[in-house]
């Protein structure tokens, strides 16, 4: 009962998010942007709200993505999907290897460790010649999908980023759902007794930490087309801060919530772009309410109130 | 044998100094983000902003407040700063706790380090859009002006100044905790604070009381600092995320081990800049990492 509410809801924003070229109210290039950030958000979501790890570090795999697949189209010349794909790839070990040392703390720890960690990542990117320091990697090509689909028409362009948010979406939903989810849970709820009933929490932490970077470097790889620039900024750890705002305001562990809050928050910043300090007064300003007076987010609060699962 | 590896004393002995300094600022904020921490169960990730807002008070009581106020030539002198700044921030510290943080206690730790970020980054945006991204230079003191020649080496007497009152400042505040019986008291609170306050004693008021003198120190620290490094708004947020890492480093299990491995952290990172330039920047991270895998709970922690 509850699961065909999600569906439906899923099914209608699907459907109008199909739509969006057909017409001149809303700006394409800014809702794949969105898209972007909602599947990085969705990402720390899926840590967060699922096996309550806190991450303040997923700039790093967003980032190491975006870079990865920047240099990729730029340099080597091949297809987008390939280019996503390894992106993802190297996002996804990097995760690995962070999730290993990470899940060796708990709590307040894990959110210490991971940002500490992301700054390594930083300063890497600052040294390391290929991301071109300060200026990062402009002008990045949108190549041709499998060889033959041009991505440089926005239009084109949007049907690919839905549809990998499309399947994003689809893929944490399963994970969410499934067995293994329900595990994540547990450990969110109390760890050591899901250790007493047998189950490796070190494992199933490791093996969301893993997903969950994978997931972020999608986000970054895809950004990296949209707006055709990879740069220093999405290692910085603002960028990681806003992902957990994000998925804050739309509301923690629903599966629309980091999609709404990305809307809102990118929307907010494009208001505030030319405002200087103002866009991360905003962002602070945001954190403090949404915590002191809004933990469920604003999905969260919608489907509380409906009594539905979002 | 300097000369055998190609490196200067005087490049040591500076950089050595330089470390002193970084440890001693790594020392006072883990030793106040320890302390906060045990008592509250919050990470207070205001700290580095609190830090920058120290060395930004301090800038502008010499060089803005006069003309603000109508009175060009008043100038907040170095010492009257060094008292008064940290007041100031701990008043400040003292409002949010009351207004904002104690909502929080009932809740997971995760929401008081969501809320003490969001507040950071409010505090480091308002600062940068009143005074911009730029540096601003406050002059060394007259009274700590030059500085001691021994052999070939010279050591500003700023940078002594700024080890030894930090050390001592660590060292109070270590007898403070440990040895005297208000300190008992918060160690009592940090245990069990149920059972303290069933005894009778008024433990919000400890808390209220902890969490400002702990953003003192950060404050204090910036103060401190302003001389030495260029006051701008991200100074606070590009050190925190170093403490954290020294945080996780020492555990936040012990005071001592606090102040011991912020020391001895800002003396590596001195020396690793004098052996391998380009690596200081990210020593203590890599630190952090072989301490994960050899030690997980951190060198002076409890298993938690």
């Amino acid at each position: 009962m509850n699961t065909t509410a999600l569906n439906k809801v899923t099914i209608i924003i699907f459907v109008l998010l199909t739509l969006v070229p057909f017409q001149d109210l809303v700006y394409d290039l800014f809702l794949m942007k969105v898209f972007c950030f909602a599947i990085f958000a969705a990402s720390v979501n899926l840590l967060l709200g699922y096996a309550g790890l806190l991450s303040f570090g997923h700039a790093a795999f967003f980032g190491t993505a975006s870079y990865v697949t920047a240099h990729i189209m730029k340099e080597w010349g091949l297809t987008p999907e390939l280019g996503i794909l390894l992106g993802v790839v190297a996002s996804t070990a990097l995760g690995y290897l962070f999730g290993l040392l990470a899940i060796r703390r708990q709590g307040i720890y894990f959110a210490m460790i991971t940002l500490a960690l992301a700054q390594v990542v930083y300063f890497a990117a600052t040294q390391v010649p290929f991301t071109n320091g300060e200026d990062g990697i402009q002008g990045v090509p949108r190549g041709e999908l499998f060889g033959f689909i041009d991505l440089m028409p926005s239009q084109n362009m949007y049907w690919f980023s839905l549809a990998v948010l499309l399947l994003a979406f689809l893929l944490i939903q399963r994970v969410v759902q499934s067995p293994f989810g329900q595990v994540l849970k547990s450990i969110r709820e109390n760890e050591p007794r899901a250790i007493s009933l047998g189950y490796n929490v070190d494992r199933y932490k490791l093996m969301a930490f893993t997903i969950s970077a994978g997931l972020a470097g999608l986000g970054g790889s895809l950004k990296a087309l949209v707006l055709q620039l990879a740069s220093l900024g999405d290692v910085f750890w603002h960028t990681s801060g806003e992902a957990v705002l994000m998925t804050i305001l739309g509301g923690i562990g629903t599966l629309w919530g980091p999609m709404i809050g990305a809307a809102v928050i990118v929307n907010l910043q494009n208001y505030l772009a030319n405002l200087g300090g103002w866009s991360t007064i905003a962002m602070g300003a945001i954190f403090v309410i949404c915590v002191l007076a809004f933990r469920r987010g604003i999905v969260g609060e919608i489907s509380h109130r409906l009594k539905i699962k979002l | 044998m300097f000369e055998l590896l190609g490196i200067s004393p005087q490049a040591l002995t500076s950089q050595l100094l330089i470390g002193l300094i970084n440890g001693s600022f790594y020392a006072l904020l883990s030793l106040g983000l320890a302390v906060i921490f045990g008592l509250l169960n919050v990470i207070n990730f205001t700290h580095g902003a609190l830090y920058m807002l120290g060395a930004m008070f301090t800038w502008i009581g010499l060089t803005q407040l006069g003309s603000w106020i109508g009175m060009p030539e008043l100038e907040v002198p170095y010492l009257l700063a060094l008292v008064l700044v940290p007041l100031i921030v701990g008043v400040m510290s003292i409002v949010i706790e009351k207004t904002m943080l104690k909502r929080l206690y009932h809740l997971d730790h995760l929401y008081g380090l969501l809320l003490t970020f969001g507040l950071a980054l409010v505090i480091e945006g308002l600062f940068r859009h009143w005074f911009g991204a730029l540096g601003n230079s406050y002059p060394v003191p007259d009274m700590f002006r030059g500085g001691m020649r021994v052999a070939e080496l010279f050591i500003p007497w700023y940078r002594l100044w700024v080890v030894g009152v930090a050390l001592l400042l660590c060292f109070a505040t270590w007898y403070f905790i440990e040895r005297t019986k208000l300190g008992s008291l918060l160690r009592a609170g940090t245990e069990n604070p149920r059972l303290l306050q069933a005894l009778g004693v008024n433990v919000p008021l400890i808390i209220t009381l902890t969490y400002g003198a702990g953003c003192a120190l950060a404050a204090f620290a910036g103060v401190l600092a302003a001389p030495i490094y260029q006051v701008t708004a991200t100074m606070g947020s590009e050190l925190i995320i170093v403490v954290f890492a020294v945080v996780v480093i020492g555990g936040m299990g012990s005071i001592a081990g606090s102040i011991i491995t912020g020391l001895s952290l800002g003396v590596i990172e001195g020396l690793t800049k004098v052996f391998y330039p380009q690596a200081s920047s990210v020593s203590i991270f890599v630190i952090m990492i072989i301490v994960l895998l050899l030690k997980p709970a951190g060198l002076f922690g409890k298993v938690r």
